[in-house]
């Protein structure tokens, strides 16, 4: 792995460190001997090509599966977890948020509910059924049950994949007042533009390899790996394996 | 007419007929509420729970959904006669043996049933409820709260399929009249007999409430989609 991170030395303490982390599905590598730590700081994005292990990254770092190989430190219960399609319990909206912050063990009172719904815009909604919200309402309410449980850490796998640009936008803003509130954002996306805009550093996964590591600047400015220079200019980013 | 003297009976709130409708009931509505909990209680523990032999439980609790009547009435029978097991009870005859037959014919359908129902909700909510470290008795309160409607319906299609029931809780109930004699039994013996309108007019309210749980159940799922999404 290329990695041209100028402060390493002098990083805080880390909230996430991967040692010679792999993961594998049967007869397939889906992640191979990644290691690296997170601090406190900017957020993070994740990319790569399709396939690359971005999304098994983030359930390995978060916990929801166990590495085949190596170990993966990151105290769960510092860490909240969006997904790409997040799941709605099938109550309101404020008792969405009542259900997070009881998981945590946190007071379920209503100004800590309208608190962590004021924070994603959606207090109007709270006694909305959670699945009749648009999908972008429903990613903010995903957001909203997240950031209820104070996290540390916050893990995002591609949370806009498919919203329309309004949407994305007001995401963005939430995952950029929530860094700026300092909370770490470590977050997957396919978008390059979101990436620029959001990024303070970028991984770069290929293969299921962690292949760059570099903060957002140089990384878009000048990719060191060909993989990496591949994606970047639209190219495809195929598996050795596969190439004739 | 026969039709007309069976709406005569309905409609003037006979005794007899009352007295019939109420043990009716009477009996469904426990069998029911004690299913519920049985049936509920081990379709919850099989979706939730993994364990060696789990499927082959799985696939017989799916084949006792179709248990025959005459056959629980039997082994109920078997079990509560003097001689048997549990006649020191001394039940036999009595409505509680009804119960007895009628819970025992309907918990394999609400376990079943509801197990697929808590297990395909869980599919859905697991990898949030485990990124949410949700504690376990909280999973399992979640999953019947958020399946509330689905485990009503199947809670009623249970009490549906206990009502009409007559096998069983002929033999174990021996259908003594003023005792035991529930609609389903009055129905068959009041036909051999020959009193048309006393069995018409059961088969009528048997039919309405039928009609009324059928009707309950769609409302139940209908206000379900509306409210809670």
């Amino acid at each position: 792995m290329q990695d041209r991170w100028p402060h390493k030395d002098a990083a805080p303490q880390p909230l996430l460190r991967l040692c010679n982390a792999s993961l594998r599905y049967g007869a397939v590598d889906v992640l191979q001997d990644v290691s690296l730590e997170i601090s406190a700081g900017g957020p993070v994005i994740l990319m790569g090509p399709n396939g690359s292990g971005k999304t098994s990254l983030l359930k390995l770092m978060m916990g929801l599966v166990a590495p085949s190989a190596g170990e993966v430190h990151c105290a769960q219960s510092q860490a909240s977890f969006v997904f790409q399609k997040s799941v709605m319990l099938r109550r309101s909206v404020a008792a969405n948020v009542a259900f997070a912050l009881q998981a945590a063990g946190l007071p379920a009172n209503d100004k800590a509910i309208h608190a962590a719904l004021d924070r994603v815009g959606l207090s109007h909604l709270a006694q909305r059924p959670a699945r009749r919200l648009s999908g972008g309402e429903q990613q903010r309410l995903a957001l909203a049950r997240a950031l209820s449980r104070n996290p540390a850490i916050l893990f995002l796998d591609e949370p806009t994949a498919s919203l329309d640009p309004a949407q994305t936008k007001a995401v963005e803003d939430i995952v950029q007042a929530s860094a700026a509130m300092g909370v770490k954002i470590v977050m997957s996306t396919h978008d390059i533009g979101q990436a620029r805009r959001l990024g303070s550093e970028v991984l770069f996964l290929a293969h299921g390899r962690l292949v760059e590591r570099a903060p957002a600047p140089s990384f878009f400015n000048k990719p060191e790996s060909p993989e990496a220079q591949c994606f970047l200019a639209g190219d495809l980013v195929i598996s050795p394996e596969f190439k004739s | 007419m026969d039709e007309t003297s069976a709406f005569q009976l309905i409609l003037s709130g006979d005794p007899h007929l009352l007295a019939i409708v109420r043990l009716s009931l009477g009996v469904t509505l426990a069998a029911t509420l004690i299913a519920g909990v049985l049936g509920l209680g081990l379709g919850a523990c099989l979706a939730l729970t993994r364990f060696p032999g789990r499927q082959g439980l799985v696939v017989a609790l799916n084949a006792l959904m179709g248990l025959p009547p005459v056959v629980v009435g039997l082994l109920v029978f078997l079990a509560l006669s003097r001689s048997g097991p549990l006649g020191f009870l001394g039940l036999l005859f009595t409505p509680q043996a009804m119960i007895i037959a009628q819970t025992i014919l309907i918990t394999p359908i609400i376990a079943a049933l509801s197990r697929q129902v808590i297990e395909d909700l869980w599919a859905e909510y697991k990898d949030e409820f485990t990124a949410m470290d949700v504690p376990g008795a909280m999973r399992v309160r979640a999953l019947l709260w958020d399946a509330r409607f689905s485990l009503v319906t199947i809670l009623l299609a249970g009490f549906g399929r206990a009502a009409a029931e007559v096998g069983a809780v002929m033999i174990v109930g021996g259908n003594i009249e003023g005792f035991t004699r529930v609609m389903t039994t009055s129905i068959a013996l009041e036909t051999s007999k020959g009193d048309l309108p006393l069995a018409i007019s059961l088969g009528i309210i048997l039919i309405a409430i039928m009609f009324c749980v059928n009707a309950l159940a769609w409302g139940v799922r209908q206000w379900s989609v509306r409210h809670a999404g």
